[in-house]
């Protein structure tokens, strides 16, 4: 990562007015999205969407030509490009034919994304944004930090200088007061203008109407106002028919802002009459820029599914950390990262994308169910085809792929971490070869890891056996949480094997788009898992167990490598949580937990692979329950703890406050102890109380249940 | 549907009344008209954009209001503290307004006004969206406006603020004996 993109990660999560107002909003935005929901089939109605928006996007062309040809029947003038110059070039020749000296503009990312304001100035039209947040942002002279709320990052006060300056009048901060003066600053601005330049939320080719959504009321008097009306609107926004922009009417206000609908909506198909009785001069421009090429690609197609809501935005616990101003000029956060990797250029997203923290957040709630984590993921596996890997990583991806090389490097760790080792904790470990974060302790790497423990532990004979794949960190760093799992595999009457040939399940190596040593990974592990029939291959780290049901089969597929696929859907069927494992247990009557017990009690923090790519999130608190906790729920239980494999080493800056905000969280529940399923997890938020010196236990839920087992 | 149109426009800070015939809801107009200052001069007038409620009503009630004018032009919108227009329809499920606001008119009045008073025939109570968008369709409206409650935004520290280029209130009056 560049200095540069360093220092303003710095700077935003220094600016305490930029991270309040975005967590503040974000927890917000959660609680109030829910409720704009309330009795809606939010699966149901994401699918329609994205099986329209889907569509549209495999028909592109057809669409265009269809939405020009209906629109020109209504009397607007339609122009169609590729190229954002020519969008540019278009505009002003409307301008000049005219004589338009003055532009009012309704927000429209699309203009921001051919940078048409400073284009038009320079050509000596004065461009006014209406949009309270634009017009903001337009005066202190800065570009938006959200897609939907562009002035998020500022204060009421820096504001009311702003304005105070452009009124010449001290203005106070009252905000009620300072949306006044803006009232009454554009309101001449836009009965003076001669042209209103507009985005488009929609566009339906049925009839070559444009839709636009507002709530300030501003898009209306755009588009009412001044004689000539240019919408530009992305061909991403097409949709074939009238009835299909129900869905997304229902869905934009409600994933935007929480809003069953927004204050305003206009469906405007050709020119209505000005006030003097002469028609509007309507233009509409359908720009590509790349969108075909995208729909074009088997993998980024479904980004066109977006409807520019920035729920991702408003989701995800680095952008509400960071802001949109660390992602560049234009289009921020999940979805604003593979925008800006395909309207700009892939290189310039290449500090950005290392921005995302794999939780799948956003992914959840995407009203256009696009799989935006793994888009990006595709845009790292890109890169790193078109660039190779940073030195470093390459040296420690070879290690890794050499599971003899990597282990003895592992045990060789375990040695060399000793000195430095206080308690549990070491403050300096060369856990893949990186530093360490400040507010967090990591483990010590055990002394004998569960590989070599696993062979001295007795275990009755049984006829049904089940393979535990340990991952590194079980193996390495935590090996009692193994132990603890075979006991518990043992009571139930099932025997433990651990093939001693596993090794790393490729996800540090994958999640740094270095597939060549994930797919190697990927073979070493299914070769070793399948060597001997078990009922189940169980595993107690989720991201390990992603792997194995899932991106085992994915990053094969990337590379073409086909003829290990059959063999690893073999491993996914086969492959189940722990969790999941011992609830299915427990309800079989094949294995009892103690009774009557009264623990106290305790919370549970939901690890991201686990509880949403692996949908298990009931199962670990029934059996806590079960076993005599009382589950207290912290607030934001699913929220990421920051750990996101060596992103916590590379963006510690941004790790650190995730980490604390969970901490935060999880004291306030009162619980003395918090449960999870994921030993990095454990290693982050262990860490992070260690260095709080709260008295709060953090364990991993297989060893809680192993000292609850009934005798 | 009245109901849960009225208790979800009510939501988004729109006053909702509903009367029985047009007699009454004139009435009602003509006091909320009066009680809230209505004059002739700038930025005290109100303006009524041409509606079917106004065909076939005695207007004499109306004359007693100061400042009423139904000739609408956008400089006379510009400084207007009322705009009155009638609506086609109304959408129980978000508690939104439809128009076919092809004439400008119909938008001068409802968008650059103070206080929107939105005339809504009883009988244009939909249950939703879809179903509205079997009622109307591009092909005989060139403009359709959905109105929700008045202006807002959030730019400013996320704090909901009212009335910022739109109106800043909205009367909606239901009248039974309009169709």
């Amino acid at each position: 990562m560049g200095t540069e993109f360093k220092e303003s990660i710095n700077k935003a999560v220094n600016d305490a007015n930029l991270t309040g107002a975005l967590g503040k909003f974000s927890e917000a935005y959660k609680v109030n999205r829910a409720k704009a929901y309330e009795g809606i089939d939010f699966e149901e109605l994401r699918g329609r969407i994205a099986d329209l928006k889907s569509y549209a996007a495999s028909h592109l062309d057809q669409l265009s030509e269809q939405f020009e040809k209906n629109a020109v029947a209504r009397g607007a003038k339609v122009f169609r490009t590729n190229d954002p110059a020519r969008v540019r070039e278009y505009i002003l020749k409307v301008a000049q034919d005219n004589g338009v000296k003055s532009v009012v503009k309704s927000k429209s990312m699309a203009t921001e994304e051919i940078h048409l304001n400073p284009y038009l100035e320079k050509a000596g039209i004065a461009v006014g944004e209406t949009d309270l947040g634009e017009w903001i942002i337009q005066l202190a002279g800065q570009t938006p930090s959200h897609m939907v709320m562009p002035a998020i990052h500022m204060t009421k006060e820096e504001v009311s200088d702003l304005f105070s300056k452009e009124v010449n009048e001290r203005l106070s901060s009252d905000i009620p007061r300072l949306v006044k003066v803006a009232r009454n600053e554009l309101r001449p601005k836009f009965l003076a203008a001669d042209m209103g330049i507009s985005g488009g939320n929609i566009a339906v080719a049925e009839t070559g109407s444009i839709v636009l959504m507002t709530n300030e009321g501003n898009a209306r008097l755009v588009t009412s106002l001044p004689k000539i009306h240019i919408a530009l609107v992305g061909i991403e926004k097409l949709i074939a028919h009238y009835a299909d922009i129900a869905p997304i009417l229902k869905a934009l206000p409600r994933s935007a802002t929480a809003q069953l609908l927004t204050s305003y909506v206009s469906i405007i198909t050709g020119p209505t009459p000005n006030d003097d009785g002469s028609m509007k001069d309507l233009h509409i421009i359908l720009m590509d820029n790349r969108r075909s090429e995208m729909a074009a690609d088997p993998k980024f197609k479904q980004a066109l599914q977006c409807i520019r809501c920035a729920s991702c935005l408003n989701v995800c616990p680095v952008f509400r950390l960071v802001g949109g101003h660390v992602f560049g000029k234009v289009y921020t956060g999940g979805i604003g990262t593979i925008l800006t990797a395909w309207f700009d250029e892939l290189k310039k997203s290449e500090d950005i994308q290392g921005l995302c923290i794999q939780c799948g957040a956003c992914k959840d709630v995407c009203p256009g169910k696009i799989d935006i984590p793994d888009l990006i993921m595709e845009i790292r596996r890109r890169l790193v085809q078109e660039q190779g890997l940073p030195l470093i990583q390459k040296a420690i991806y070879s290690v890794v792929n050499n599971r003899h090389l990597f282990h003895g490097m592992l045990r060789a760790a375990s040695i060399a971490g000793k000195p430095f080792t206080s308690g549990k904790f070491v403050r300096h470990l060369p856990l893949f070869l990186a530093d360490l974060t400040d507010g967090r302790s990591l483990p010590a790497i055990a002394a004998v890891p569960f590989r070599d423990r696993f062979k001295e532990i007795k275990q009755p004979h049984c006829t049904e056996k089940i393979a535990f794949y340990a991952g590194c960190l079980i193996d390495f760093a935590y090996p009692e949480m193994g132990e603890s799992l075979v006991r518990i595999l043992n009571k139930a009457g099932i025997e433990v094997i651990f093939p001693q040939e596993q090794t790393c399940c490729g996800a540090p190596a994958r999640y740094n788009g270095a597939y060549e040593t994930a797919a190697g990974n990927a073979i070493d592990n299914i070769k070793a898992l399948l060597e001997e029939k078990v009922s189940h291959v169980v595993s107690a780290c989720p991201t390990c167990t992603v792997a194995l049901d899932h991106e085992f089969i994915s990053t094969l597929e990337s590379l073409g490598q086909t003829e290990w696929i059959p063999k690893a859907r073999v491993l996914a069927a086969r492959t189940i949580d722990f969790s999941t494992l011992v609830k299915k247990l427990v309800d079989e009557g094949r294995l009892s937990l103690k009774e009557g017990q009264q623990l106290g009690s305790i919370t549970y923090h939901d690890s991201c692979h686990l509880k949403r790519t692996l949908k298990v999130a009931e199962q670990p608190r029934e059996l806590l329950t079960k076993a005599g906790y009382e589950v207290t729920e912290m607030f934001e239980c699913d929220m990421c703890c920051g750990m996101g494999g060596s992103y916590s080493m590379k963006l510690p800056e941004i790790s650190g406050p995730i980490l604390q905000r969970k901490l935060k969280n999880i004291k306030e529940t009162g619980a003395p102890v918090v449960a999870m399923d994921c030993p990095g997890c454990v290693m982050q938020i262990r860490g992070g109380m260690d260095q709080d010196g709260a008295a709060v236990k953090v364990r991993h839920t297989v060893e809680i249940l192993a000292e609850q087992l009934k005798e | 549907m009245y109901e849960q149109f009225k208790a979800r426009a009510e939501g988004v800070s729109a006053e909702v009344y509903r009367f029985e015939t047009k007699t009454v809801a004139l009435d009602f107009i003509v006091g909320f008209l009066q009680r809230e200052g209505c004059a002739d001069e700038p930025h005290a007038y109100a303006l009524w954009a041409d509606s079917p409620f106004l065909d076939g009503v005695d207007r004499q009630p109306l004359s007693a209001v100061a400042g009423l004018k139904f000739v609408i032009t956008r400089e006379l919108a510009a400084d207007a503290r009322f705009g009155i227009s009638q609506m086609g329809w109304a959408l129980a499920d978000t508690g939104s307004l439809v128009q076919d606001s092809s004439a400008i008119e119909q938008r001068l009045v409802s968008s650059l006004s103070t206080i929107h008073i939105a005339l809504v025939p009883t009988s244009g109570l939909l249950a939703d969206m879809p179903t509205l968008l079997t009622r109307l369709h591009p092909k005989d409206s060139a403009y359709i406006a959905m109105i929700t409650g008045a202006s807002r935004t959030a730019d400013i520290e996320r704090v909901l603020t009212i009335g910022v280029h739109g109106p800043e209130r909205l009367i909606i009056v239901f009248c039974d004996e309009l169709n």
